[in-house]
């Protein structure tokens, strides 16, 4: 029996499909398991390890490597503001100490009603509209705090649903299309094109 | 006055709403490049970059024709592209990712086709989710569109393009690391020798690790001759360039402007560029390239922006990205902030980096939040030396990859330029901005 739900079991499969060794769909598929729990659960990290071939343990060791991997329950959301240089120089830390007011909870802490997780993250890549905040990995630009109270507002009341999918869900557009032929036969086509593409070559300095 | 007459060669799209779709795209000349290259030998491809002269946007700057070149003896069996972007305060390829991602589908399928290889993995930051779904998009629109899959606009070459999400760990940057999480295992950078991906790349084969931004430029090179890329810029940084401008200055964002033409003055204060200073302050300090790079005071403010004119000044344009502090700034929190930064993003794996990292956190809090000791400076000196022996620029590698050796630039820089700040902060017994 997959843990995975049926839908997710299939793009599951499609992505170790994707790599010519099983393994090199881990965080792919680690994604995709906390998409459905909303963290690595203990069943999900062991169909990770079925699917690639390796061992539970072995997913753990390496889950616990990435920062984006929660191997305990987190909120249903997971607020990050960014502390780093750029956002150091724009505020950063005080806006994270008012998340954590706003919020209730210390950073790193889930919030009493399960609602929000909030952390402290490094640069995510966004300094011009510092400080950087974002909410399950979508940047949602709240640069003062009166802005970041009034979006914590409206994901409660759920105006944000379709901004701020639920966590772990990093892509929502699904891969078609992909090179179905066997790569030998791709590779010797290629051979063949070089040395057609050679021989008009001779051809031409003749 | 800065020089802003150069074609935008990376970001001519991005001022449009819809820059992201597969329609915009075509409106203005999208995949017209590939075309034209599927009509040319690869060789020759790879010669127009070659003669384009066009630098690694990655951080090390290493010409792409050159690493090319080196594996055309032997067969490159995989092209991977590096978007993992977590250098703290740079953000450009970000915005390619988003703005433009079939101008880098495009870029990716030229290479691979230069390069003759049948497998692309283009590796982007877990945490850019809408750039995730865009790029994801773009490729399933590629497909579509007949530009990816089996034989491309009906010719004999056939590529398949992967887009691979991180999951959060600065050091995935690094590209032997890069390949270790694209195997599936944790990011541990590999040691060196062999020093490049193209002996040993992914599962084992030789492979080409390039930028985003790298590949963003090559379809203008394509459609435009490696001359003309040449053409702009000067000495050996040619082309255009994107730099992400960041910290106390009017209007942070990324600009794109010609290499070597402007100054670091012009980025900072033209009016159409950082348009100066919040509040008209005086600077106080710029990082140039990355929080691994060494800084630079205001005296060295009418540098030329290019890689040669930045490293014999003792630093580096790295990563492309651009800090501005000024006197309002703290630059022992500062120095602290981003020591903390690599002690938390160490791999662990060298004992001076992963050691020296924490220790140089710690002294560095005591400093900034009260308890730092007058002996403390010139012990983060001594762990820093420790490090990086000689504290030289570049440094000296003592450990598996750069980050280790690039811990000591900020302290190194705040120490030398703003010792009186430090002794400061002893005296107060802690911060005294605070
Ligand atoms: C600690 C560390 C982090 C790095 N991070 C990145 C990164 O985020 N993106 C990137 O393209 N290169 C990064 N690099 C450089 C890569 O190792 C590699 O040189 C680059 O991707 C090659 O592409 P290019 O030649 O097109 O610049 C990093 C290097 C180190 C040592
Ligand atoms: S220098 Fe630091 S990050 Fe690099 S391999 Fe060593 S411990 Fe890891
Ligand atoms: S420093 Fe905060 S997003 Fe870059």
């Amino acid at each position: 029996m997959s843990h995975f739900r049926t839908e997710l079991r299939q793009r599951a499969e499609e992505l170790v499909a994707l790599y010519p060794r099983k393994r090199s769909a881990m965080l792919p598929l680690l994604h995709l398991a906390q998409e459905q729990d909303g963290y690595l659960s203990d069943e999900g990290i062991a169909e990770v390890a079925a699917l690639t071939g390796t061992t539970p343990a072995d997913v753990r060791g390496t889950a616990s490597f990435y920062d984006m991997f929660h191997l305990e329950p987190v909120g249903k959301y997971v607020v990050g503001i960014c502390t780093n240089i750029a956002c150091l120089l724009a505020g950063g830390e005080e806006m994270l100490d008012h998340a954590s007011a706003t919020l209730g909870c210390a950073v790193g802490s889930t919030s009493a009603d399960g609602l929000f997780t909030l952390e402290e993250t490094e640069c995510l890549a966004d300094c011009n509209l510092a400080p950087c905040v974002q909410v399950n990995h979508r940047y949602v630009r709240t640069t003062t705090p009166e802005a970041f109270d009034g979006m914590i507002e409206d994901l409660r009341g759920g105006r944000l649903d379709h901004d701020v999918p639920s966590h772990g869900t990093l892509i929502r557009v699904r891969r078609s299309g992909g090179l179905r032929a066997d790569r030998g036969e791709v590779v010797a086509e290629r051979a063949e094109a070089q040395a057609a593409r050679e021989a008009r070559a001779a051809k031409e300095t003749k | 006055m800065a020089t802003l007459d150069a074609p935008r060669i990376v970001s001519s799209r991005a001022s449009f709403e819809d820059s992201h779709t597969l329609t915009r795209y075509l409106a203005t000349g999208g995949y017209d490049a590939l075309r034209k290259a599927l009509s040319m030998f690869p060789e020759d491809v790879a010669a127009e970059v070659d003669e384009a002269s066009l630098l690694g946007r990655g951080g090390a700057g290493f010409p792409a024709g050159r690493k090319w070149s080196m594996l055309r003896k032997s067969p490159v069996s995989y092209l991977v592209v590096n978007g993992d972007e977590s250098e703290p305060a740079t953000f450009k390829d970000h915005f390619l990712v988003e703005r433009d991602p079939h101008q880098l589908v495009e870029g990716i399928i030229i290479a691979a086709y230069a390069l003759q290889v049948s497998q692309a993995f283009l590796f982007l930051r877990g945490e850019f989710a809408l750039g995730l779904e865009r790029v994801q998009q773009a490729v399933n629109d590629a497909y579509e569109h007949g530009a990816l899959g089996r034989k491309i606009f009906g010719s004999s070459f056939s590529l398949d393009i992967v887009v691979h999400p991180g999951a959060g760990a600065y050091i995935c940057g690094e590209e032997t690391a890069l390949i270790e999480a694209l195997e599936g295992k944790r990011g541990f950078p590999r040691i060196k020798p062999p020093f490049f991906p193209a002996v040993t790349g992914l599962y084992g084969e030789p492979t080409v690790v390039n930028n985003v931004e790298t590949m963003a430029n090559l379809p203008w090179i394509i459609s435009n001759g490696g001359a003309a890329f040449a053409a702009l810029g000067g000495g050996r940084s040619t082309g255009t360039r994107l730099f992400a401008l960041a910290g106390r200055v009017k209007n942070p964002g990324v600009y794109e402007i010609e290499m070597v033409k402007n100054t670091f003055r012009d980025l900072i204060y033209d009016p159409a560029l950082g348009g100066g200073i919040i509040d008209d302050k005086e600077l106080k300090a710029i990082i140039p390239g990355g929080v691994s790079a060494p800084w630079f005071g205001p005296d060295l403010l009418d540098l030329p922006l290019g890689q040669d004119e930045v490293a014999e000044k003792g630093s580096m344009l790295g990563s492309g990205s651009i800090v501005v502090m000024d006197e309002t700034t703290c630059v022992v929190r500062a120095t602290w902030r981003i020591t903390k930064f690599f002690s938390r993003e160490s791999c662990g794996q060298c004992t001076p980096c992963r050691e020296g990292s924490g220790w140089l956190e710690r002294v560095l809090y005591r400093l900034e939040h009260g308890g730092g000791r007058a002996e403390d400076i010139d012990l983060l000196l001594d762990l820093s030396d420790n490090i990086a022996p000689g504290l030289t620029w570049p440094p000296q590698q003592t450990t598996i990859c750069v980050l280790g050796p690039s811990i000591p630039s900020s302290i190194h820089s705040a120490i030398s330029m703003f010792r009186d700040d430090f002794v400061a902060h002893v005296q107060h017994g802690g911060c005294p901005h605070d």
